[in-house]
Parts: structure tokens; C-alpha cells; sequence
């Protein structure tokens, strides 16, 4: 039995830490939590925490089975808090192209084969390749975090889960 | 100005066992608690701890991002190709004094004097790259060598861990048992139902317990790749071997546990801020910072880079700000 307990965090329980200024703007840290995001996010929202020019990080709240998603590139998705199950199809039109770099929603179910499905659970990755769409699906409230790019979808709210002072 | 090319090493001294390495105008002697530099203008000393620790990270990380202010004097600063070998370049004192000093090499023999230096002054059951709890201690005379562990390679993903081709998960068979501190991890794997034909692109792998089997800590590995966006997750314990002077903004997502962060100004380490990181949190370090990371036991950090490699230019010629995001 080992004497060390490793602290995650989840939706219900995660302590936040800060910046402590000493001479600086906190602003210049983007400081958030991805588990407070989620708690005050919309089902499937995709909302950056993290920003480096085009590319994002994304938190999204899983709370039911989402619309169906793809991009013209590989996106990878770290399960943060919860058990999500990631379905995969195909596109039989191959990947998307012209529309700009980032997920995009599909309307209605994709045209394609099945590729299969990932069970995830807390800490486990699952490539979203370039070519299929997916989408999640979880009974109950998880989060799930999305390296991506930035695209329509993407909802920048910094003033709302940074801090400022 | 050319890249200098040339080192040269000693026999080894008598008494120590260690030889002593010329890099251009640097001069590197060792004695049993000890790392002794000097350049034309000056000279400095490092309890050799702190120099094995950072000099480790150097060569790991082939000179990464940036700058690497091995303490407050002494460091390295990447121009992606070549080098500058620097001692008070970023240190006021030094520089109102006028006795700082800055070297540039080709990276490539530099990295080969470095790792020469590595190889002779780390000893047998001593690992650099290990918590201080985890290691030998790394004084005295010469007494053997640590190669394996020193030459550890870096895992760097070209998609994906996991993915069938790429980087392979940790496990108890490739030699990477669970740490002390992280036994308490759940270890299971998504389940993986792929459709025939779909094997290769149906994938996923469990990023918490392959941190949790990280033999080396302060080391981010690349784990997952979107163009330039390389997610680069470690696990930490102590304090990061070096200052890191950013040439482009990074940020880091705590995945377990806490770090702290001590941020200064990059060029006069003036005092900034104290960042503190619990699970969950993100944070971004601006482009004009230097910081070091404090983990009081191990904890879990996701690195995420942008290795575009046209951001530095981009940011020094003030073309794109030094901050993330402005709101």
C-alpha cells in the first residue's frame, strides 16, 4: 500500500491554484481551471483554455451523446473526469477540405463505415483521425480536453474563466 | 561572427579522476562538490548537483526552446542551429560589471563537448535525470559511470503513443515500472473496438499511466502531435534543473497534483509572479519570462509547445506579442 495519494481533479472536486503577482497582470497568464470551465459549460461546447496562435485546447462538458464532429486534420482527445465513449465513422467523402482548419459539426449522421468505438475513462487519450467524424457519449457530466486548431466552432470566453485580478 | 567548433579535454587529474574540457573560451574542471567554469572575463562555481541536473536537461532536450539558465550566470540560448554559450549575459550584475560573456558554437559539436562532459563527471548510481530521493548522491572522486541512464532517449510520437508505428506505451516490459509515488494510478487501457480495416486508426493509449511510469522527471516527451502543436506531458518532482527563458509562449495544464512556479523577467530575472498549478489548471508563460517549477512530491504536467519555428523571430521583431492571448 503506498503512502502517496496522486490528486486529479473532477467536476466536483478540484482546488484551484492562482497567479500571485509580484509585479505583473495576471492577465498575462490566461489562468483557468478546465474542470470550472466544464462545470459552467453547455454540453459540447468547445471552449479554448489554451492558445498559441492557430492551435487550441479545448474543454468540453460530455453530457449525452453529442452531434457528430470532424476536421481536416488529427485532433486528440484526453478524458479529464468521467467515462466517454468515442464513436468513429469514416467519411466517405474523405476528409473535409476548403473549410478552414478546426471541428465543424456535421448535419445530422455521417455517410460512411464504422470504425469502431474507444471507451474512455480519466486520463485516457483517443485520436480523432483526420477523415472520420465522431462524437461522444457519456451518461453522466465528464469533461473531455481537445488538441485541435482553432475553428468554428471554438468559443473564446478569457475574460469569463481567466483571472484578471 | 562564426560559430566556434572546437573542444578539447584533459587527461584525467590525478587526484579527482575528472578531466576538464576547453568549449571555445569556457573551461569546465570539476572537483568532488564542484563545477568550476571560467571565460576570459570571469569565472563561476556550481555545487555539481545543480550542474549534472542541468547539463542533463541541455543534452536531453537538445537545447529546446529558448534559453536555459542553468542558475542565475550561467546558460544556453537555442538560435536553432547554433548556440550561445553565455555566463551573466542575463544577470545585471554581471552585465553593469562588464564581465559578462557570450560564445556562439555550431550545435551540433557543442552538444558532442557537452556530452563528453556528462558522460566523464556523472558516477555510477548516479542519475541526473532522477528525483533527489530516487538517486545516489553525485559527490566525490571519479567512481565509474551511469551511461545508461544518462543516454536515455527522449520519446518523441509522430502522431500518436499508441498508434500501431509510433511511440510504444510504457509498461512493465520495456522496463518502466509504476513509481513510488504514482502506484495508486489506474493502469487499465480504453477499450479499443475496431471495426476490421480500422485497427490502425481506432486508437488510444492511458497518458496517465504512462506518466505514472516515467523513470525521469522535468523531461517532457512528445506524446501527441496537430502540425506544430506537440503536447509534451512529464512528470516532476524537486525543481526544474533549469530557469527556462521563453522565445515564444508556452503554456502547461497541470494534470495531478501541484507545482509552483517562480516567474522572473527573461532577460533580468527581476521578480514577476508566483504561479500556482493544481490539478486542472492552465496557465500560459508569456514570451518574456524565465520560470522554474518547484514539486513538492510528483505531479503530473502537460507541456504544450508550438514548434513553429519561425515564432521567435516573429515575436522579437514585435510582429506578434509576447502574451497569449490579450483580453
Amino acid at each position: 500500500m503506498t503512502d502517496y495519494k496522486t490528486e486529479f481533479g473532477s467536476l466536483d472536486n478540484f482546488n484551484k491554484g492562482g497567479v500571485h503577482v509580484i509585479k505583473d497582470d495576471p492577465k498575462n497568464y490566461a489562468f483557468s481551471n478546465v474542470f470550472e470551465v466544464a462545470k459552467n459549460a453547455a454540453p459540447f461546447e468547445r471552449i479554448a483554455v489554451a492558445k498559441n496562435f492557430e492551435y487550441v485546447v479545448e474543454v468540453m462538458r460530455v453530457e449525452g451523446a453529442s452531434p457528430w464532429f470532424a476536421a481536416p486534420h488529427d485532433e486528440f482527445a484526453l478524458c479529464m473526469d468521467g467515462d466517454i465513449e468515442v464513436h468513429l465513422v469514416k467519411l466517405a467523402d474523405g476528409a473535409p477540405e476548403g473549410g478552414g482548419d478546426g471541428a465543424f459539426l456535421l448535419a445530422g449522421d455521417p455517410n460512411g463505415k464504422k470504425m469502431g468505438r474507444i471507451k474512455a475513462s480519466r486520463g485516457h487519450m483517443s485520436m480523432l483521425p483526420v477523415g472520420a467524424a465522431y462524437r461522444f457519449i457519456s451518461e453522466r457530466p465528464a469533461v473531455m480536453m481537445i488538441q485541435t486548431i482553432q475553428g468554428e466552432l471554438t468559443l473564446e470566453r478569457w475574460s469569463e474563466i481567466c483571472q484578471t485580478a | 561572427m562564426a560559430a566556434q567548433q572546437a573542444y578539447s579535454a584533459s587527461e584525467a587529474d590525478n587526484y579527482s579522476g575528472y578531466r576538464s574540457f576547453e568549449v571555445g573560451k569556457f573551461s569546465f574542471r570539476r572537483d568532488e562538490y564542484f563545477a568550476h567554469i571560467e571565460w576570459p572575463s570571469g569565472q563561476h562555481v556550481m555545487s555539481i548537483d545543480v550542474f549534472l541536473r542541468a547539463l542533463q536537461r541541455t543534452v536531453a532536450w537538445n537545447f529546446f526552446y529558448g534559453t536555459l539558465n542553468w542558475d542565475s550566470v550561467f546558460g544556453t540560448l537555442n538560435h536553432y542551429g547554433t548556440v550561445d554559450v553565455f555566463a551573466g549575459r542575463f544577470n545585471p550584475g554581471y552585465q553593469d560589471g562588464g564581465v559578462d560573456y557570450s560564445e556562439n558554437f555550431d550545435a551540433d559539436p557543442l552538444m558532442a563537448g557537452f556530452k563528453d562532459i556528462l558522460d566523464d563527471w556523472t558516477n555510477a548510481g548516479y542519475d541526473p535525470f532522477a528525483a533527489p530521493m530516487e538517486t545516489d548522491k553525485p559527490f566525490g572522486r571519479k567512481n565509474g559511470d551511469n551511461r545508461a541512464a544518462i543516454n536515455r532517449l527522449r520519446v518523441t510520437a509522430k502522431r500518436m503513443v499508441g498508434v500501431p508505428g509510433d511511440a510504444a506505451p510504457r509498461s512493465d516490459e520495456t522496463g518502466h515500472p509504476i513509481n513510488r509515488a504514482f502506484l495508486d494510478v489506474d493502469q487499465s487501457e480504453p477499450v479499443i473496438e475496431a471495426e476490421a480495416g480500422f485497427e490502425d486508426e481506432v486508437c488510444g493509449f492511458n497518458l496517465f499511466a504512462y506518466l505514472s511510469r516515467s523513470d525521469v522527471t522535468w523531461n517532457p516527451s512528445v506524446c501527441s502531435v496537430v502540425r506544430d502543436s506537440l503536447y509534451c506531458p512529464t512528470s516532476e518532482e524537486f525543481i526544474l534543473p533549469i530557469e527556462h527563458g521563453n522565445d515564444r509562449v508556452e503554456w502547461f495544464i497541470q494534470l495531478s497534483d501541484e507545482i509552483s512556479w517562480d516567474v522572473k523577467d527573461r532577460d533580468t530575472g527581476a521578480p514577476r509572479a508566483m504561479v500556482v498549478m493544481r490539478a486542472g489548471d492552465v496557465a500560459a508563460m508569456p514570451a518574456d519570462i524565465r520560470h522554474q517549477g518547484f514539486s513538492a512530491r510528483r505531479s503530473m504536467l502537460l507541456v504544450w509547445e508550438n514548434a513553429n519555428s519561425e515564432l521567435p523571430g516573429i515575436i522579437a521583431r514585435g510582429e506578434a506579442p509576447v502574451i497569449p492571448i490579450e483580453f
